[in-house]
């Protein structure tokens, strides 16, 4: 199952410097190992240490939130688009 | 290093100040769609998803809208603006850990004295700069910091 990465600013110079990949994978899961294994700098920004989505990442399915599809269990379909995104959040605490 | 710099308008700062304004008692946020040039063209105010009045998190559905729009019209998504309701216009250890991108412009809006104050920084490698603002449609006496409407 091929589908298209778009990868944001922060994370390219770790992942080669291109704006998207093909990646593969029928799950967010094994779509982040693949990507993972290319390119293993980045496995601390994209997943924790027992595989659940990293809680200051966003990843999309086109337009869909993977949090509301099952997070690493949310399905890839061929031709897909899964972006990536770095959560915006802070405070005063 | 050399300060940069982020121009908006006064209708821009008018629209931040607004949004902060409106959430309360919570943090209000937002991004802040430009150029690389640090010259911002639109002010997209977001819920705060944390809906607290101590952090703020910008609506995913919000961050991927935008990033779509920066893309279709040329632009980039070139900072964040978050309001601290009782504290300082200053980046807390948690704006300076979390800040996600070092190119990007970090707004605070400071509603914890009146006038409400605005301020941006550059947050890099947890070094924190901050840099001018400048605001079109206002004379130049009037850029800094000056009161709100509320």
């Amino acid at each position: 199952m091929s589908a298209l990465l778009r990868i944001p600013t922060v994370l390219r110079p770790a992942m080669g410097g291109a704006t998207s990949i093909t990646v593969e994978g029928s799950t967010i899961g094994a779509v982040l190992s693949d990507v993972t294994a290319r390119f293993p700098a980045v496995k601390g920004q994209l997943l924790n240490d027992d595989g659940s989505l990293h809680r200051f990442l966003n990843v999309y399915v086109n337009d869909d939130d993977v949090r509301y599809l099952g997070g690493v269990d949310a399905p890839v379909a061929e031709s897909d688009e899964i972006t990536l995104l770095p959560a915006v959040a802070g405070g005063a605490r | 290093m050399v300060a940069r710099m982020l121009t908006i308008t006064a209708s821009q700062r008018a629209a931040m100040l607004a949004t902060c304004i409106r959430a309360l008692p919570d943090e209000g946020c937002g991004l802040l769609l430009g150029t690389s040039e640090g010259v911002v063209v639109d002010v997209v105010a977001s819920d705060n998803i944390a809906a607290s009045a101590k952090v703020y998190e910008i609506d995913p559905k919000v961050l991927l809208r935008t990033f779509r729009r920066a893309d279709d019209e040329g632009l980039e998504v070139v900072g964040v603006f978050h309001s601290h309701t009782h504290s300082a216009a200053y980046p807390s250890p948690t704006d300076i850990r979390q800040a996600p991108d070092p190119a990007w412009h970090y707004v605070l809006v400071s509603l914890a004295q009146v006038p409400s104050e605005l301020r941006s920084y550059s947050i890099v490698e947890g070094e924190v700069v901050e840099e001018l603002v400048r605001v079109e449609g206002l004379a130049p006496e009037e850029t800094s910091p000056r009161p709100s409407d509320h």
